[in-house]
């Protein structure tokens, strides 16, 4: 009888839990198929080539986040856990800034640094672009550290580093082929927690003036009723598929390291 | 001079003397233990050789070679681990390729060697397995077949067995020492399991607080430890405060009786205190042949350890001497309490080179 009534307690908060998520959703879809016809603020969204570029945009620009932030976090995790595991509460504090720093604060300090010489970034469409870049690197700095950081933990790096160093490997070997492999499932879940990230931020990519799918939704908003919706649940969805693309590629890598450490 | 040198090495973390004035001259094709109990400075040693730790006097050198400031990846010095350290990415062909693939030997000559090396180990049908799918022994024996197959001029061993169940320990020390034996790669193998050091080696180097205690065959550190920790920490022993009566005929006193050692007694004069170390199997229940030393004292404890059977008897007030005699289902023991004399040939007394602390007897376990 109790078992009984913590599984409908169970199914209860699990119910709850749906309606908590999807209830806006559904309400933004029941929303934006009110335009005449139904389905009219999905075509002419998709019909905007401004979504089309924007959304490329951010995509490209958030492919750059990714590989930058993979390349400046990947080895400074590796050499903290491995050399200076001491510094590990003082890295981790440091890649918890962005939730502290407003990301207002964060651009107006990077305008204000590179919008004259010696560095006068902001004066070229390539060097606003690295400028949001770097922007979002900082944003995306406790997903992306995290997320390589349980990696790491969850293998035993010292002696893998030691078993490779003693074969002949060098560091960059050691990295690529030895402990990047093994990362695989923490940086696609990483990846992917940025990708999320550029393509919904607003602030940033607003004030450096960049034509990115935060900004052209915003613009949407002011001046279209249904189409913000519909452009909405595209993105929405578009941010599921990686995520069901991280679960597909990550399941294979995890079960191997999970049971391969279960000795 | 050896093939593997190492000289006045020492290491410190912090204020803590991890090793200290280390000197060992390894033959080539030698197997040489390092045992001692943990913190002794047995791995600290190892990592120095393979160049995970740097030391901080001292030198290493193989082969005549000085390697002790190159980096692990410079030395050519194989190494495995206690907890494996496989590539868990890597099937185990792709593992043991691992080092000869960095080298960037011909793809053929990867695959015969590969062929070869999990053919040593018994393992060819599971050239397509990933680590995770193998269990504790075989991912060992993958572990070894790796480190061998960058053909390394001396191979570590970390505790190499200890995660593994002891029938699996038991087979694959031999099948290490085979395969150590059939290649004749110098071995340097670090443990802290007294049966596997004098099992599997050729010299055992034994170990405390970051010094050398010894260094001989088996045969050597068993029958006649040079210091009372070597005596307590390989095998079981009585260790027995003895008073010295006359130092120059080796004659002592136990708890009032007296007993004699075969060598004269050097380093300790008449009427102090020295520690006399005695094997339990040396002893004899019974007065035995004439000139053996005899002591007598009632039986407090008989314990059946399998093959052999225990008793323990108490000599004056100190604690009990413990002797060891072949199980035999018609041995006669003697009750307990009852008073026996018990038998030990001179030879079999060993007076060790630190003097007792205090008057009485004791038993030491290394096991």
């Amino acid at each position: 009888m109790r078992r009984r009534r913590g599984s409908i307690a169970w199914w209860l908060i699990f119910l709850l839990g749906v309606l908590y998520f999807f209830l806006p959703l559904v309400a933004t879809l029941d929303f934006s198929l009110k335009a005449q016809p139904a389905l009219a603020a999905y075509t002419n969204a998709l019909k905007d080539p401004k979504f089309l570029t924007s959304l490329l945009y951010s995509l490209v620009i958030g492919l750059l986040t990714i590989a930058a932030s993979l390349a400046l976090i990947v080895p400074t995790a590796y050499w903290v856990q491995l050399r200076v595991p001491r510094a590990r509460s003082l890295v981790e504090f440091v890649t918890l800034l962005p939730f502290v720093i407003p990301a207002v604060v964060l651009v107006f300090g990077l305008i204000r640094v590179y919008s004259r010489p010696p560095l006068p970034f902001t004066h070229t469409d390539i060097g606003s672009s690295a400028l949001l870049v770097a922007g979002y690197i900082v944003l995306s700095l406790p997903y992306m550290y995290r997320a390589v950081d349980t990696g790491l933990r969850a293998i035993d790096i010292r002696s893998l580093t030691e078993a490779a160093q003693s074969m002949g490997a060098g560091w960059l070997t050691i990295i690529l082929r030895v402990i990047l492999p093994n990362l695989r499932a923490a940086l696609l879940s990483g990846a992917f927690l940025t990708l999320a990230i550029v393509l919904g931020e607003f602030t940033i990519a607003n004030f450096l003036a960049r034509p990115a799918f935060g900004p052209y939704l915003n613009l949407l908003s002011q001046s279209k009723a249904y189409e913000p919706a519909a452009v909405s649940l595209i993105s929405f969805g578009l941010t599921w598929l990686a995520m069901i693309f991280i679960a597909f590629l990550g399941r294979e890598a995890r079960t191997r390291i999970e049971i391969g450490g279960a000795h | 001079m050896g093939f593997l040198e190492l000289s006045h090495l020492q290491k410190r973390f912090g204020a803590f003397a991890a090793v200290e004035d280390f000197e060992l001259s390894a033959q080539r094709g030698e197997f040489v233990s390092f045992l001692g109990p943990s913190g002794c400075g047995k791995t600290t040693t190892l990592r120095m050789i393979a160049g995970f730790e740097y030391p901080d006097s001292g030198s290493i050198r193989i082969d005549g070679k000085e390697i002790t400031d190159l980096p692990p990846n410079k030395r050519n010095v194989g190494m495995v681990f206690q907890s494996y350290a496989l590539f868990p990415n890597m099937t185990v062909a792709d593992n043991v390729g691992f080092g000869m693939r960095v080298k960037k030997q011909p793809r053929d000559a990867i695959r015969k060697r590969v062929g070869e090396l999990l053919e040593l180990i018994h393992m060819p049908e599971k050239a397509d397995r990933y680590p995770y799918q193998l269990s504790g022994g075989q991912q060992q024996r993958v572990a070894l077949a790796r480190a061998l197959a960058v053909e390394p001029q001396v191979l570590l061993l970390d505790e190499p067995l200890s995660a593994l169940d002891a029938k699996i320990r038991v087979a694959l020390r031999t099948e290490i020492r085979s395969i150590q034996r059939q290649l004749g790669i110098t071995t340097v193998y670090v443990t802290h399991d007294q049966e596997e050091a004098l099992s599997l080696s050729d010299r055992v180097v034994v170990m405390s607080q970051g010094r050398i205690e010894q260094i001989g065959t088996p045969s050597e550190i068993y029958n006649f430890p040079a210091t009372s920790f070597v005596a307590s920490f390989v095998g079981t022993l009585n260790l027995l405060a003895a008073r010295v009566v006359d130092p120059s005929a080796g004659r002592l006193s136990v708890e009032g009786q007296e007993i004699r050692a075969a060598m004269p007694v050097t380093g300790a004069g008449s009427g102090e205190i020295v520690s006399v170390a005695l094997r339990p199997e040396s002893i004899s229940l019974g007065e035995g042949p004439e000139g053996r030393n005899r002591l007598r004292g009632p039986v407090t404890d008989i314990s059946f350890l399998g093959s052999i059977v225990r008793l323990r008897i108490r000599l004056g007030d100190g604690p009990a001497v413990s002797l060891d005699t072949f199980n035999d289902p018609h041995l006669t023991l003697p009750p307990i309490g009852q008073a026996v004399t018990v038998s030990f040939p001179p030879e079999a007394s060993l007076v060790l080179d630190q003097p007792a602390g205090a008057p009485g007897a004791g038993v030491a376990s290394g096991e």
